[in-house]
């Protein structure tokens, strides 16, 4: 039986999140303390040994970003923490902020430190007032126990909106603007909050970063699948019998996760599909459970890890209506600004409806699968890229239920 | 009436403090009123365009009155294939309202929202924020409740 690891989640149930004594006596603020004794590039060094990539989907590694922001030369430079989590499924980087906040601040300060940035920011979406009022309360005992030294940390509150989760729309809305994504390069780290080098990284990502510094970046390669090193942090909906979070290393596979920590089928039905990384993410067959959930083991089989949302759907589900309903989600959701997925994801929603009120035809398949591979090359920004692969990814493993609800 | 550049003013040395600015209008009256939109822009220097684009891109603000207390439905995936468009069902039978309409007394509003983070419950809805897991038509009377 696999079990769980909980790296990110250390101190999940152990420490009372509102009270930071409880955070320094489990070894909290300790591995700050250990970067501000060693040299900037050293941190950056040890965190790019570890092979530590970025939680918030693209998989970059987080060292790497870093040097990037900490060669850039300006007067002042800016970390971010991404918790828009705005990808349906995902409540991971809630459960990190409302029972841990302090290992988020902590990684952010030592990514500060790192990079030579004296001020961050956290973007928490506007769905989690609670989580804003929780993060309010950690950073005032930051301040008053002084062990943030010179870096200032601010919340910031989304309002709504799916495409400020990517990293450029999400620096134009914290600047008071729409959150429309900017044209890259330049890329955040040389160019980013109010035209400085900033970081933006996961909540997730920062959780890693104190644990990383206090055991060694040797400890945390050996970690789990050897190119995605570490843990991650899944939410498990759907048709499981435990719909819940769990931590596991990234070398468990699919099939674990599914039967092994969500218990299996609800109900005693049969697997039919599930879909990772949120409403993004490829639909996955029963053929391809035994797949690592990795970044570079799901990439080769046209999945992506994502976010670790895990929705699963049993014998019973129809996979045409879900997938409607996702292409209404980026329809409802494209920001406007470029042609290919403004048009692309109300086309592709109009023709998912045509083909779920059983009204499609053949031609209107190969259309949404010509139309989709268009949209994943031509789209600005990840949005727009990723929107079609739900419609792509099902009617290359379930075509027999497409061809089900044709003329 | 709230003095809406009363309440924006607090925010004019946060910059880009508009959206928080905007939040903090919503708790006290639900919606953004075209008057605090203009008092937005005044207090922030911008086109009065701009801070319209601002106030229409967010779908938790709303240019349109609405009732004082917004409840949302989550139509997701998970909470799709969770039922929700029985909670759907279940909360108009109950308003007598449609998606997206008022009650006429103002009390409340019914909008859909995607994915709000708490699928460990699913269906799901908020009103004003306060999430709501594991909905089925017979917990909703007693949620509203705490409302009237
Ligand atoms: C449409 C869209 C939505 C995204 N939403 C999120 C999000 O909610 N949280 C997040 O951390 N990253 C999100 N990302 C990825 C970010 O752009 C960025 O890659 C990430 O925050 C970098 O952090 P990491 O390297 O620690 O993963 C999103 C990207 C796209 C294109
Ligand atoms: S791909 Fe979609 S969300 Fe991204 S910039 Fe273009 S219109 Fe906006
Ligand atoms: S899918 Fe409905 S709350 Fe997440």
């Amino acid at each position: 039986m696999a079990e769980e690891m909980r790296v990110v989640l250390r101190n999940y149930g152990k420490i009372d999140p509102l009270k930071i004594d409880d955070y320094i006596n489990a070894g909290g603020y300790k591995s700050l303390e250990k970067a501000r004794s060693m040299s900037q590039m050293d941190v950056i060094n040890e965190v790019k040994k570890s092979g530590l990539r970025g939680r918030g989907g693209a998989g970059f590694n987080c060292g790497q970003k870093w040097t990037f922001a900490y060669q850039a030369q300006a007067d002042q430079k800016y970390v971010i923490c991404n918790a828009d989590e705005g990808e349906p499924g995902t409540y991971k980087d809630r459960i990190i902020m409302e029972n841990d906040p302090h290992s988020v601040l902590e990684g952010m300060a030592i990514c500060g430190y790192a990079i030579g940035a004296t001020k961050g920011y956290i973007y928490c979406r506007g769905e989690y007032p609670y989580v804003v009022d929780i993060l309010n309360t950690a950073i005032a005992q930051a301040k008053e126990k002084g062990v943030l030294g010179n870096f200032d940390v601010e919340v910031r509150m989304g309002a709504g909106a799916y495409v400020c989760g990517e990293e450029t729309a999400l620096i134009e809305s914290i600047e008071g603007h729409r959150g429309e994504p900017r044209y890259k390069p330049p890329f955040p780290p040389v160019i980013g909050l109010w035209g400085k080098p900033t970081i933006v990284n996961n909540v997730e990502t920062f959780a890693n970063i104190a644990v990383i510094l206090e055991k060694g970046a040797d400890w945390y390669a050996g970690l789990g699948a050897p190119s995605y090193p570490g843990t991650k942090v899944l939410t498990l909906t759907g048709d499981v019998v435990n719909k819940t979070f769990v931590e596991v290393p990234t070398n468990t596979t699919i099939r674990q996760v599914i039967y092994e920590f969500g218990g299996g089928i609800a109900g005693g039905k049969a697997f039919k599909a599930v879909q990772i990384g949120g409403t993004s993410g490829g639909f996955i067959p029963a053929s391809l459970l035994d797949t690592q959930i990795d970044f570079d083991s799901m990439a080769a089989i046209g999945a992506t890890l994502g976010s670790g949302a895990v929705l699963v759907m049993d014998e019973t589900r129809d996979i045409v209506d879900v997938v409607e309903r996702i292409a209404k989600f980026f329809e409802h959701e494209s920001c406007g600004k470029c042609a290919p997925c403004r048009e692309g994801t109300m086309r592709m929603h109009k023709l998912m409806s045509k083909v779920n009120q059983g009204k499609g035809t053949a031609q209107d398949v190969a259309l949404m699968d010509k139309l989709g591979r268009v949209m994943s090359v031509a789209c600005l920004c990840g949005l727009g890229q990723a929107a079609p692969s739900p419609v792509l990814t099902t009617i290359k493993h379930f075509k027999a239920d497409y061809d089900a609800k044709l003329q | 009436m709230a003095d809406y550049k009363e309440i924006i003013t607090r925010y004019k040395d946060l910059p880009g403090g508009i959206i928080e600015a905007y939040h903090a209008i919503q708790k006290e009256q639900s919606y953004l009123p075209e008057e605090a939109i203009i008092a937005a822009a005044e207090v922030f220097e911008i086109p009065v365009k701009d801070a319209y684009g601002v106030a229409t891109f967010y779908s938790m603000f709303s240019v349109k009155s609405r009732g004082k207390n917004v409840i949302r439905i989550c139509e997701s995936a998970p909470c799709h294939i969770a039922g929700a468009a029985d909670v759907v069902a279940a909360l108009e039978k109950e308003l007598g309202i449609k998606m997206g309409e008022t009650t006429p007394d103002g009390k409340f509003a019914l909008e859909f929202t995607e994915c709000v983070g708490q699928c460990q419950a699913t269906p799901v809805i908020t009103i004003n924020g306060k999430p709501y897991g594991d909905i089925t038509a017979d917990k909703i009377p007693a949620i509203l409740a705490e409302y009237k």
